[in-house]
C-alpha cells in the first residue's frame, strides 16, 4: 500500500534519478521534508543542490526555475498552495507562458510547477482555494490534475518531458489516501481524461479533489437504478473535448463538478464545449455542482457546505430526470 | 577607483584609467552612434506609422549598454528591458532584424511577435526584452543557477531601470542570487525617472546601490554617460562575478533625453534638467576625448557618421522589403514545435 504522497515522492525520485538536469526547489522542501512531507527524505537523498530550499519569495523562485528551465534544465519548483502561486503570477503568466511566443519559437521553458490546491482541511480562505481554472484559461500552460495513485506518481516524468510549462495541481484532500500501485508503475499520458466508472445514463464530469465525489455519487445513484459514467478530465489545459463529447453523446445528460467557483470556472468552459459540440444529444440542461461563492470558511460544517458533497451531485443528477 | 566610479560594499574596485587602445575607442563610438541613428530613425518611422504599439528610445543612455555589453563574452547570457533597442544591438543582434521586428516583420528577431518592447535572441542569448518593470530579475538569476550548477563560467547580465528598485522582484532577486552565490552582474541604469516619477518621489533612499549592498551585493555607483568608465567597472566586476565572486550590482547614473516613449508628453521633467544632461552626451563625450588624445580625426567620424547611415538605410530597406507572417501561423509557438512530449509518449 502507499499514499498519494509517497507515489509523488517516487515520481521526484525517479525524476532526480533519470535525468541529471532535474531539481526541487522551493520552499521548506529539503530540511523541513515539504510542508505537506511530498519530500521527505529526498535532500538526504540528493543533497541541497538538487533539493533547493528557498526563501519565501514565490515571484523569485519561480522566476529562477523559469531561468534555468530556459538554460538547459528541468527544474520541479514546489508552491506550498494555490494561493500563495498568486505572488508568483506575474513568472508564471507574463513569462513562462508567453517566452516561447515572444521569441517566436527561439526559446522555451521546460518547468514543472507543483501546488498544492484545494479545500477540505479547515485551512480558511487563503489556504483553500480552487485556482486551478484560472492557470487552465492561460495559452501556453498545460494544467494538470492527478487524482488517482497512478497519476500522483506518472505525470511527473512526461511533464518534465514537455518543452513547455507543466502545471500540477495536487489536492490536499489526497496526499493522505492510500491503495495499491503497481512494482512497475510508471510514466502516464498526459493529454487525455479517463473514465474511472463507465456508464449509460448519465456523466459525471470532474477532476482533483472532487474525482472521488463524482465517484462516490456514481456508486449511491447505482442503488437507485442510475448508471453515472465518471470522466476524470486530469489534463485540464487543453481540455480533452473528444473523450467529454463522446460520453455525453451517448448518455445524453451532464453534470459537472469543479470545487472552483461557479462565475467563469472550468465547469462553465466545459459546459460551454458540450453546448457547442453535442448541444442536440442533450436531454436535459448541463447542470454544475461548483463551490459556493464565498471565501473559503473556517468551521468544518461550513466549508462542507461551501464544497462540492456526493449528496449535491447525487441531487443534481436527479434533478436532469429521466 | 576612478573618479567616475565609487565602489559600496566590499568589491574590487574596478580598474583605473580609460580602456585604451586607438581602434577600441573607435568601435565603442561607433556601437554608440549606431544606437543613436537606429533610434532617430525609429523615430521617424513612427510618425509615418512603419512601427506602431509603444516605442522606447534610449537615447542619451547608450554608455550603458555598450559599456557592459562590450565586456561579456559570447557564452555569456543578456536580459533587458523594454527600452532594450541598445541592448540588443550592442549584443549583436543585427540591425535589420531588430527593424524587421519593430515593424512587425516575419524576418525580425522575435518574427514580428515581440515588437519593439520584445527582442529576442537565442544565438547572441539575449533573453529579452521584459516589458514588466523587475520581471527580468528572477529569469536572470534561475539562467545564473543553471550555468552554476552545470558548472559553466557564464555571466548573466541583466538590464533593469530605477522604476525597478521599487519591485518586490528586484529585493527577491537580489537576495535569493547574493544567498546562492550566483553569477549575475545586475546593472540598473538610474535614468531618475521611473516613467514621469521621479527617483526621490518613489524611493524613500534613493541611494540604490546602497540597497544592493544591504543584500551583500557588492556595488558600484558609475558615470553612465561616460561609456570607458561603464566599461572600466563592468570589465572588472565580470570578471569578479565570473571568477566565482558572486552577484554584482552596477548604479549606472544616465538621463534619457527622449520621453519615456512615443506617447510620453513629458510634463514631468524640467527643460534645463535636460538640456544641462545633454552637455554630458555620452557620444560626443567620448568623440571629443579621442579627438583630443589624438584618436579620432574629422575624417574618421564622418566615415564612421557614413558607415552607420549606411547600416541604418540598408536595415530600413530590408525591414520594409520584408513580410508579414501568414495569419494561419497566428497559433505557431504557443507551444513548442513539432511535438509535444507527452503526445510523443
Amino acid at each position: 500500500m502507499v499514499t498519494y504522497r509517497e507515489a509523488m515522492r517516487q515520481a521526484i525520485r525517479e525524476a532526480l534519478t533519470r535525468d541529471d538536469r532535474a531539481f526541487l526547489m522551493g520552499e521548506d522542501v529539503g530540511r523541513y521534508g515539504g510542508c505537506y512531507a511530498v519530500s521527505l527524505g529526498l535532500l538526504e537523498e540528493f543533497g541541497p543542490e538538487r533539493i533547493r530550499d528557498t526563501p519565501l519569495s514565490e515571484s523569485a523562485f519561480v522566476g529562477a526555475g523559469i531561468g534555468a528551465a530556459l538554460n538547459g534544465m528541468r527544474p520541479i519548483v514546489e508552491i506550498m498552495t494555490v494561493n500563495f502561486s498568486l505572488l508568483a503570477l506575474d513568472q508564471i503568466v507574463n513569462n513562462a507562458a508567453t517566452l516561447s511566443y515572444m521569441s517566436g519559437g527561439q526559446f522555451n521553458v521546460p518547468l514543472v510547477i507543483r501546488m498544492t490546491t484545494g479545500a477540505g482541511r479547515q485551512l480558511g480562505a487563503q489556504h483553500s482555494h480552487s485556482l486551478e481554472g484560472w492557470y487552465a484559461h492561460i495559452p501556453g500552460l498545460r494544467a494538470l490534475a492527478p487524482a488517482t495513485l497512478e497519476d500522483a506518481r506518472g505525470m511527473l516524468w512526461p511533464a518534465l518531458q514537455d518543452p513547455d510549462p507543466v502545471i500540477i495541481f495536487e489536492h490536499g484532500t489526497l496526499y493522505n489516501i492510500e491503495g495499491e500501485l503497481a512494482d512497475d508503475a510508471g510514466p502516464v499520458d498526459i493529454n487525455t481524461a479517463a473514465v474511472r466508472r463507465p456508464g449509460d445514463d448519465v456523466t459525471i464530469i470532474t477532476y482533483g479533489g472532487t474525482m472521488r465525489t463524482g465517484l462516490g455519487a456514481a456508486e449511491q445513484l447505482a442503488g437507485s437504478g442510475v448508471s453515472a459514467e465518471v470522466i476524470d478530465l486530469r489534463c485540464l489545459r487543453p481540455l480533452d473535448t473528444a473523450t467529454i463529447v463522446s460520453s455525453v453523446a451517448r448518455t445524453h445528460r451532464a453534470v459537472i463538478v469543479d470545487e472552483g467557483w461557479r462565475t467563469g470556472s472550468l465547469a462553465a468552459e466545459v459546459s460551454a464545449r458540450i453546448m457547442e459540440e453535442v448541444f442536440y444529444d442533450l436531454d436535459a440542461p448541463v447542470a454544475r455542482v461548483c463551490s459556493a461563492e464565498v471565501p473559503m470558511p473556517y468551521a468544518k460544517h461550513l466549508e462542507d457546505a461551501a464544497i462540492p458533497q456526493v449528496a449535491d451531485v447525487v441531487a443534481a443528477v436527479q434533478m436532469l430526470g429521466g | 577607483m576612478t573618479g567616475a566610479t565609487a565602489a559600496r560594499g566590499g568589491g574590487a574596485e574596478p580598474a583605473g584609467g580609460p580602456t585604451g587602445e586607438k581602434d577600441h575607442g573607435i568601435h565603442l563610438l561607433q556601437q554608440m552612434l549606431r544606437i543613436r541613428r537606429f533610434e532617430e530613425r525609429c523615430a521617424e518611422l513612427y510618425s509615418h506609422s512603419l512601427i506602431r504599439g509603444f516605442l522606447h528610445l534610449d537615447i542619451g543612455e547608450e554608455a550603458c549598454a555598450v559599456g557592459v555589453i562590450d565586456t561579456l563574452s559570447p557564452d555569456d547570457a543578456v536580459v533587458a528591458t523594454y527600452r532594450e533597442h541598445g541592448h540588443a544591438l550592442a549584443r549583436g543582434i543585427s540591425m535589420r532584424a531588430a527593424m524587421a521586428e519593430l515593424e512587425g516583420k516575419v524576418e525580425g528577431c522575435s518574427r514580428g511577435r515581440g515588437g519593439s518592447m520584445h527582442l529576442f535572441d537565442a544565438a547572441t542569448r539575449f533573453y529579452g526584452g521584459n516589458a514588466i518593470v523587475g520581471g527580468g530579475l528572477p529569469i536572470a538569476v534561475g539562467l545564473a543557477l543553471a550555468d552554476h550548477l552545470q558548472g559553466r563560467r557564464v555571466v548573466t547580465a541583466c538590464f533593469f531601470g530605477d522604476g525597478a528598485v521599487a519591485e518586490g522582484e528586484f529585493h527577491e532577486s537580489m537576495n535569493l542570487a547574493a544567498l546562492w552565490h550566483l553569477p549575475v552582474l545586475f546593472c540598473c541604469e538610474n535614468n531618475l525617472y521611473a516613467m514621469g516619477t521621479a527617483l526621490d518621489r518613489s524611493e524613500s533612499e534613493t541611494d540604490l546601490s546602497l540597497k544592493a549592498a544591504s543584500y551583500r551585493v557588492p556595488s558600484w555607483e558609475v558615470d553612465g554617460m561616460d561609456v570607458l568608465a561603464v566599461e572600466d567597472a563592468a570589465r572588472s566586476a565580470v570578471e569578479t562575478v565570473r571568477a566565482g565572486g558572486g552577484p554584482h550590482f552596477l548604479e549606472l547614473r544616465t538621463y534619457r533625453f527622449r520621453a519615456h516613449s512615443m506617447y510620453d508628453p513629458d510634463r514631468y521633467r524640467d527643460k534645463a534638467e535636460i538640456e544641462q544632461w545633454k552637455q554630458r552626451d555620452p557620444i560626443p563625450l567620448l568623440a571629443e576625448r579621442l579627438t583630443a588624445s589624438g584618436v579620432l580625426t574629422d575624417g574618421d567620424l564622418e566615415r564612421i557618421e557614413g558607415e552607420v547611415g549606411a547600416e541604418v538605410d540598408d536595415a530600413v530597406a530590408f525591414a520594409e522589403a520584408g513580410t508579414y507572417e501568414a495569419t494561419e501561423d497566428l497559433e505557431r509557438f504557443v507551444t513548442s514545435e513539432p511535438v509535444r512530449a507527452g503526445e510523443a509518449s
